[in-house]
């Protein structure tokens, strides 16, 4: 039996040419001494649809900082010209109110992007800091806290909402906390079930036997292998957060109208698809241009960021 | 790895399990009535079975007529229950009653019902009546309507707890008379029969069962031109023609198909394809978004409905107790613009309290000018002297609505008015609808906008509500001595004309004092196909299914 | 592991417990009443109304009803709905969410890992660059716009399914698509990224030396190793998804459950709040001790018992 195992076994010498690297390319690599976030920065800049998702988000934000500020016309003004396709005057048309849908496309921006950043932050603060604790420490400490994450998904949101309205004074404050009331545990749950498969990986331990203290292994280990898991959750927390606003909004929670945001637009222009359709095609097309470019950008961070990725 | 395999195995066993054990609905007995629908339509050219298609916007909340308050209720039970009267071309007439006399005084009335039947063919009974208006009135059963009540003499003490059932001014003379005395001569008591807290239910049935209402079937037994044959919570509805039904040798439709979608957007994409026959308010109304497209197509019907939209001002708040700042405000509003361009129902602007749609209150009665904004001017500086204040900038202003795309819509094209026009800077303030009804209710809002439709076609269902700041429905804190003792005088006056007079004296009274802003009688707006025949709404929003017809 | 398990059920039931005090004391909390209307009604009335349901018993006594409702699961009659028992409202309408939840649920799942691993496998090239397009925009575009595109164009101008209703699976394929295509963008851009974080790592690079194909490799080693994030945000999500969409049932006029979760609390029908919210709470609490066992199923170096020893 061993024997046939052994002929089984047995290896053709080519095969292994088929990977890994060559003998001098990697004695090359070994002279340059490039720093570690050099090296990023270079993989990174390589990367063109990284470069494009980078770019794309500059123009955004400068359209979003100039336009408002620019525009012959406010995002509050009305024309007395309603539901005007797009023309030379009002490029993006004109809304139920007459009023110019450039303008507030761009005054909108200005609202989305900063809800949807903040709560992506958020998000990512507290789901991965609860995430990897509750991973990492297992037992009766992982058991709470993830139930205290399934409580606060399962108790009716609305409700919670209601309350907040109730409470509070509309504006962004109410609506950065009820975003980041139940935002971060997609994110902690998906942190916590990748730390449970890195934890037990012989690296970890090792550096566990070695003495590393738990902030350290969630630093230098667990987040950085649990990266793409982070970055894809965040793709998805950012237009999450910009439509729950537009829904918050709707329920009096956020900024009063007429003041305008991504959300919003869509969701108004939504019930003039067949009519006006201009306010839903310019609002949906930003938000998915955005969540492009975020993506574009965290595809590439996440190849330059991942050690094994390295050529 | 076999063993997760073989435990994936299961799974998707577990699933495809899962999935062939579930039903679409209600998939088998549905495709058979698909079918049948193919067949009917191809034969309703042939004289065949006769269908009319529908949806409204929700599940009716309760099937009951005296538990019942909203109007997708009412739109069902319209069609299944009849009253001693109905309504018929805007005039009333005897329905399940044959003859009605009325005594001088106006005090009694005796009804002497016809020769009519129930949908399990017992005698529909003076009984009957009784039993559901005493029903409605037992303080226990807290039926939300039983103030429609009121009238009969007794009703109100007996309803709040401190009469007796015996005390009611409802007397079963014999099984075909029903002889009921009032509290006041109520002129439009007529009309109120007619009303669905006013239906008769089987008492026999009722008394079984107490929730013969909650499903179809044999149970639910009822009286008019159709029955309740098929009701699949929260998806569909279907009425049969009741064969039982005194007069029904003059109902055309054998089957009304009635689905619940609860998006406008859907139900004119239904309409479009031609999956509904018939669409707009009470069967879902026409969404803002194809009303334009309709109006082209000439297809649009727009017709008067006796319901006001307004804004209330809290005159009790430090700045709206001042009238003249009220004034101002409710004259700088575009009413025409607004309704040109935002609601585009071709509503009447508003320039009192009664909507044109009501007898007597069809012209004009020239309290105001509508965007009078040199006056509204005039008015803002007096205000704002009385304030103390120097400029319009100073003041305040938050106007409340409840979460809706159309209420937002006028808010903001009102507040945009009041900037350009006055300088005021007002603050839109919207919330969730019960949360929005307790800022009202507790007077926690400055301007707030509400919609009030008529039950009966009176001007006095629309002024009665600010006959005391205690009013549940007055909501503004105000009141008006003067205003409350015409309204009672009106309640005792028998002389139609003078009656109207003294309606109209008391509408003058709040129209100078402007503790509301009148901003537009709404408009009933439908859509129906070519084949669909004397589809009518009537001035307090109902349609008649009994006079329907399809001609293909 | 049954050990485990026994003890997850002691969580789930404190959870349970922890869940119900909380959407009882919001419900207290928040204005408005299952009977109010813009038309008021004399207070004796109301008075009646409270009696008649149990709501002016004080706050103890209520919460007491609620507990107790929980452990017999009968949460009473509908304050809204009249003479409809919570249960019955719940029995019928679930079925429905179920069926299209897990068609919406075989969708997204297959679409999304199909996607992800055409994306990892073609890592930086055009088919990865499509595939990520096309998750992108299925993460972007919200189902309320999606589902009202397909239902004006699908439906209506191309005439190849019915606008809405429940009466056959044709019914369902444009409400479950609407659902599954955020999720399947979402699983997608999972899938991809913890395959190409497995592709790197030496068993990967072992089975390829040892010359198997591109695809058994995946299959048999990589895509299992690569699920558990995927695994993870299923588990949730399934329990979220098959108790129905309020958005998805709303725009396709579908009786099912997902509407009572919104209606129930805009209503403040407060019985049926809390029986959907129970209902909810343990389909998700198993939801996720499910994905929990999975794991050590699919990486049996996970232990559950937790890693202290």
């Amino acid at each position: 039996m061993a024997k046939k195992e052994w002929q089984f076994e047995k290896i053709e010498p080519e095969k292994f040419n088929m990977v890994g690297m060559k003998q001098d390319e990697s004695e090359k690599l070994a002279d340059k001494s490039v720093s570690f976030w050099r090296e990023v920065f270079l993989r990174f800049s390589q990367n063109k649809l990284a470069i494009f998702g980078i770019i794309a988000l500059v123009i955004i934000a400068l359209l979003a900082i100039f336009v408002p500020v620019f525009s012959p016309y406010s995002y509050r003004e009305q024309l007395g010209i309603y539901n005007a396709p797009p023309s030379a005057s009002h490029w993006f048309g004109t809304d139920d109110l007459g009023r110019d849908v450039f303008v507030r496309v761009w005054q909108g921006a200005r609202i989305s992007l900063f809800i949807g950043i903040t709560a992506a932050v958020i998000d990512l603060i507290i789901g991965v800091l609860w995430g990897s604790i509750s991973g990492l420490a297992g037992g009766r400490l992982d058991n709470i806290m993830m139930r205290i994450a399934d409580v606060l998904s399962a108790v009716p949101y609305l409700l919670v909402v209601i309350i907040l309205l109730v409470v509070l004074e509309p504006g962004l404050l109410p609506m950065i906390i009820a975003l980041s009331i139940t935002g971060w545990i997609n994110m902690a749950r998906i942190v916590r079930g990748e730390v449970l498969s890195i934890k037990n990986q012989e690296y970890v331990l090792a550096a566990r036997t070695l003495g590393a203290s738990t902030w350290h292994l969630i630093r230098k280990h667990l987040v950085p292998n649990a990266l793409g898991a982070i970055l894809v959750t965040m793709t998805l927390t950012i237009p999450s957060a910009i439509f729950t606003e537009s829904f918050l909004s709707y329920l009096g929670l956020g900024v009063p109208a007429p003041t305008a945001s991504w959300g919003t637009m869509a969701s108004e222009g939504n019930k003039a698809l067949t009519s006006a359709p201009w306010r839903l095609f310019f609002p949906a097309f930003f938000i998915s241009l955005t969540i492009f470019a975020f993506n574009a950008v965290g595809d590439g961070l996440r190849d330059a960021l991942d050690p094994k990725l390295r050529k | 790895m076999k063993k997760s395999n073989l435990f994936l195995m299961l799974m998707l066993l577990a699933l495809t399990l899962v999935l062939a054990a579930c039903n679409f609905g209600a998939e088998e007995e549905k495709p058979a009535s698909e079918d049948g629908k193919k067949e009917g339509t191809e034969e309703t050219t042939e004289g065949g079975p006769k269908e009319l298609n529908l949806v409204v916007a929700s599940e009716p909340p309760s099937m009951h007529p005296q538990l019942a308050t909203d109007s997708t209720s009412n739109a069902v039970l319209k069609n299944v229950f009849e009253g001693l009267t109905t309504v018929k071309d805007g005039e009333v007439i005897e329905a399940a009653a044959e003859k009605v006399d009325v005594s001088e005084d106006g005090l009694v009335y005796t009804f002497t019902l016809r020769d009519a039947k129930w949908s399990n063919g017992d005698t529909v009974t003076a009984e009957d009546f009784a039993y559901a208006w005493t029903f409605a009135l037992t303080p226990e059963n807290a039926s939300e309507y039983a103030s429609i009540l009121y009238p009969i003499k007794g009703a109100q003490a007996f309803n709040l707890g401190e009469g007796s059932a015996e005390d009611l001014g409802i007397e079963v003379v014999d099984e075909k008379t029903l002889k009921v005395t009032l509290e006041n001569p109520t002129p439009y008591f007529l009309e109120l029969t007619a009303f669905k807290t006013y239906y008769p239910i089987h008492k026999a049935t009722a008394e079984a069962n107490d929730t013969w209402f909650a499903e179809a079937g044999d149970q639910y037994i009822s009286n008019g031109p159709f029955t309740l044959s098929e009701w699949q919570h929260g998806g569909s509805m279907t009425l049969e023609k009741n064969a039982n039904y005194w007069d029904a040798d003059n109902v055309a439709l054998d089957t009304v198909n009635i689905s619940m979608v609860e998006s406008e957007t859907t139900a004119a994409t239904m309409f479009d394809k031609g999956e509904i026959d018939f669409l707009g308010a009470p069967y879902q109304s026409v969404a803002l978004d194809v009303i334009d497209r309709y109006k082209e197509e000439g297809i649009l019907n727009i017709s008067d409905y006796a319901s006001i939209y307004v804004y209330k001002f809290n005159t009790t708040d430090e700045i709206m107790s001042n009238v003249n700042i009220r004034k101002a405000l409710t004259l700088a509003i575009d009413r025409q613009g607004l309704i040109d361009n935002i609601t585009k129902g071709e509503q009447t602007p508003a320039t009192g309290m009664v909507p044109a749609a009501v007898k007597g209150f069809e012209e004009d009665r020239g309290y105001m000018k509508d965007n009078d904004i040199e006056e509204a001017k005039k008015a803002l500086e007096l205000g704002l002297q009385e304030l103390g204040l120097s400029d319009a900038s100073e003041l305040d202003i938050k106007l409340s609505f409840n979460t809706s795309e159309a209420h937002a819509a006028i808010a903001q094209f009102i507040q945009e008015g009041w900037r350009t026009n006055l300088g005021i800077e007002v603050t839109l303030d919207n919330s969730e609808w019960q949360v929005y009804l307790d800022k009202l209710s507790n007077l926690d809002y400055q301007i707030a906008r509400l919609g009030w439709i008529g039950d009966y076609n009176d001007a006095y269902t629309f002024l009665e509500m600010y006959n005391s700041a205690d009013n549940g429905n007055n909501d503004t804190g105000w009141e008006n001595a003067e205003y409350t003792a015409l309204l009672e005088q009106s309640n005792k006056e028998q002389d139609p004309a003078k009656r109207l007079e003294l309606l109209k004296q008391a509408e003058a009274i709040i129209m100078s004092e402007y503790p509301v802003a009148p901003i537009y009688y709404y408009t009933n707006l439908s859509v129906k196909k070519d084949y669909v025949e004397n589809m009518e709404l009537d001035a307090l929003g109902n349609i008649y299914l009994k006079y329907v017809d399809i001609k293909k | 592991m049954l050990r485990y398990i026994f003890k997850r059920l002691v969580y789930i039931l404190i959870a349970l417990f922890i869940i119900i005090t909380a959407t009882f004391f919001l419900m207290q909390l928040a204005p408005g009443s299952p009977f109010a209307s813009e038309r008021d009604f004399p207070p004796q009335i109301e008075e009646q109304l409270n009696a008649k349901y149990g709501l002016d018993n004080p706050w103890y006594i209520q919460y007491k009803d609620y507990l107790v409702d929980t452990v017999s699961f009968d949460f009473g009659e509908s304050m809204k709905y009249k003479g409809r028992s919570t249960n019955d409202i719940i029995s019928e309408s679930f079925p429905i969410s179920l069926t299209l939840g897990i068609e919406a649920m075989i969708l997204s799942i297959g679409l999304g890992i199909f996607l992800g691993v055409i994306a990892a496998l073609y890592h930086n090239k055009f088919p990865d660059y499509l595939a990520s397009t096309i998750a992108v925009l299925g993460i972007s575009v919200p189902s309320f716009i999606l589902a009202g595109l397909m239902q004006y164009f699908l439906a209506y101008k191309l005439d190849l399914f019915p606008v809405s209703g429940w009466k056959g699976f044709n019914y369902s394929i444009l409400p479950a698509l609407a659902i599954a295509i955020t999720h399947a963008g979402f699983i997608a851009k999972l899938t991809r990224s913890s395959m190409l974080e497995q592709s790197s790592s030496d068993y990967v690079k072992m089975a390829r030396s040892k010359g198997l194909g591109k695809w058994t490799i995946v299959i048999r080693h990589t895509l299992r190793n690569a699920l558990m994030p995927v695994i993870t945000y299923l588990g949730p999500l399934t329990a979220g998804v098959v108790t129905g969409s309020f958005i998805i049932e709303q725009i396709f006029a579908i009786p099912g459950l997902g509407r009572h979760f919104v209606t129930s609390i805009t209503n403040r029908d407060y019985t049926v709040i809390m029986g959907t919210t129970v209902f909810y709470s343990i389909i998700l609490l198993f939801a996720v001790l499910i994905v929990d066992i999975l794991y050590s199923v699919i990486d049996p170096r996970i232990k559950l018992k937790g890693a202290k020893k």
